[in-house]
């Protein structure tokens, strides 16, 4: 009952939705809405785990005195603090001009776009280091990574005109051309994974 | 210099000011804004899919008499039980429900919305009727180089037989294409990433500070 459940679950709905992707006819494609709609809902549930989880260790790191425990304090702070304003007006609590709007656009988001803006730092001096165009691919790399970086800034186009437009031809052709490769090998990849767990040959994802 | 009397300009200022500190080491005020960063973004996220997906898709339905929705309530409670060794097994039956309807989907969409455009995409200039089309010469060039990329990365991760003769030249070839590709997404990343600096900047000259009219 462990294992054969829900592998039977699995074959069954993937076969479903397979098969019922194909048929626009009313009550098939109402029941594959239907299923639509409980996976979008259920998939949501991983996330309140995550955010149960994330909340548990540190109620549990605060209880063992674990280094720097007294941040968790600030943490479930936050946490409860967002929870309590997204519930307290029902829907309406997440309303432009609400204080849980200005919690996300004055808080989550400069401190978003600060930490991915850090980023510029440690990638300019890890690029420092490891950037030496030691054979004729990591060349290729360097010239290409260059070129897009002067194509895309006020400076580039001063130093040449032309920068802008081998710009947007590398980022449409040789790009474009090796983003497509292995898109397509992800999606044949993909296909076989998915059948193979569908047909339940590949199981270690339920360990 | 007039800085702005907004106290939300002022939080924000602050907390930016905050996780730039790390630049010059790991400090209390870099700490406080991490966390603050985490449990923020946690319940931020929480909600936002609780009011746009969880509540429409199951709760709302369920509270109008739609009591087949039940099952999903169900199934999504059903993830907490891994959180305890004896229940732990119970998982695998909303794990193999969305699992099975996601991988369904994903076969459909794989073909339909990507090899199928993708390969469209590739092979179109090629066709009679496009031919005869008026391309200017980079254009062409650009639609050989696109073909010949495509393939050779192709035969890149083909593994199923050793790179040698005809195989190994196309290889070779895909490796200087994907050389290309990486340079580009990492110039790309490089731009975007100074791009956002440059966004806290001018909100800290010239949305809070006022050094910048």
């Amino acid at each position: 009952m462990r294992l054969q459940i829900p592998l039977a679950i699995i074959l069954v709905m993937g076969i479903f939705t397979l098969v019922t992707a194909f048929i626009p006819a009313k009550p098939i494609a109402d029941v594959n809405q239907l299923l639509r709609n409980w996976y979008i809902g259920i998939i949501t549930f991983f996330i309140f785990l995550g955010t149960f989880n994330l909340a548990r260790v540190n109620i549990n790191k605060i209880k063992r005195r674990r280094r720097d425990w007294g941040y968790s304090f600030i943490l479930l702070g936050c946490l409860a603090l967002m929870l309590f304003l997204g519930f307290y007006k029902g829907r309406a609590s997440t309303e432009e001009g609400q204080p849980f709007m200005y919690l996300y656009f004055n808080v989550q988001f400069p401190l978003g776009a600060t930490m991915y803006s850090l980023l510029a730092f440690f990638v300019t001096s890890a690029s420092f280091r490891a950037f030496r165009a030691r054979n004729k691919e990591a060349l290729c790399l360097l010239l290409a990574a260059v070129i897009i970086m002067l194509g895309r800034v006020p400076v580039g186009t001063a130093i040449w005109k032309g920068f802008p437009s081998v710009t947007e031809w590398i980022m449409n052709y040789p790009n474009a051309a090796a983003k497509r490769g292995i898109s397509l090998g992800i999606d044949l990849g993909l296909i076989s994974m998915a059948l193979r767990m569908i047909l339940g040959i590949e199981r270690s994802y339920m360990q | 210099m007039l800085m702005t009397s907004g106290p939300w300009v002022w939080v924000a200022a602050l907390l930016t000011l905050a996780i730039y500190s790390f630049l010059y080491k790991d400090n209390p005020f870099y700490k406080v804004a991490e966390y603050i960063f985490v449990g923020i973004s946690a319940g931020y996220w929480a909600i936002f899919l609780w009011w746009n997906y969880a509540y429409p898709n199951l709760f709302e339905p369920l509270g109008k008499g739609k009591y087949m929705n039940i099952i999903p309530v169900v199934l999504g409670l059903m993830m907490f039980t891994q959180l305890f060794r004896r229940t732990a097994w119970l998982v695998r039956f909303p794990l193999t429900f969305v699992l099975g309807v996601s991988l369904g989907l994903q076969i459909v969409a794989a073909v339909e919305g990507d090899m199928v455009p993708q390969l469209r995409g590739t092979f179109s200039p090629f066709t009679p009727g496009a031919l005869f089309g008026t391309y200017d010469f980079w254009t062409s060039v650009g639609y050989i180089a696109l073909l010949v990329g495509v393939l050779t990365t192709l035969i890149y991760f083909f593994f199923s037989k050793e790179h040698k003769g005809i195989l190994g030249v196309g290889a070779r070839i895909g490796i200087y294409f994907l050389m290309i590709a990486f340079g580009a997404s990492f110039g790309y990343t490089v731009m975007a990433r100074i791009s956002l600096l440059f966004g806290r900047l001018h909100f800290l000259f010239v949305d809070w500070m006022h050094v910048i009219k």
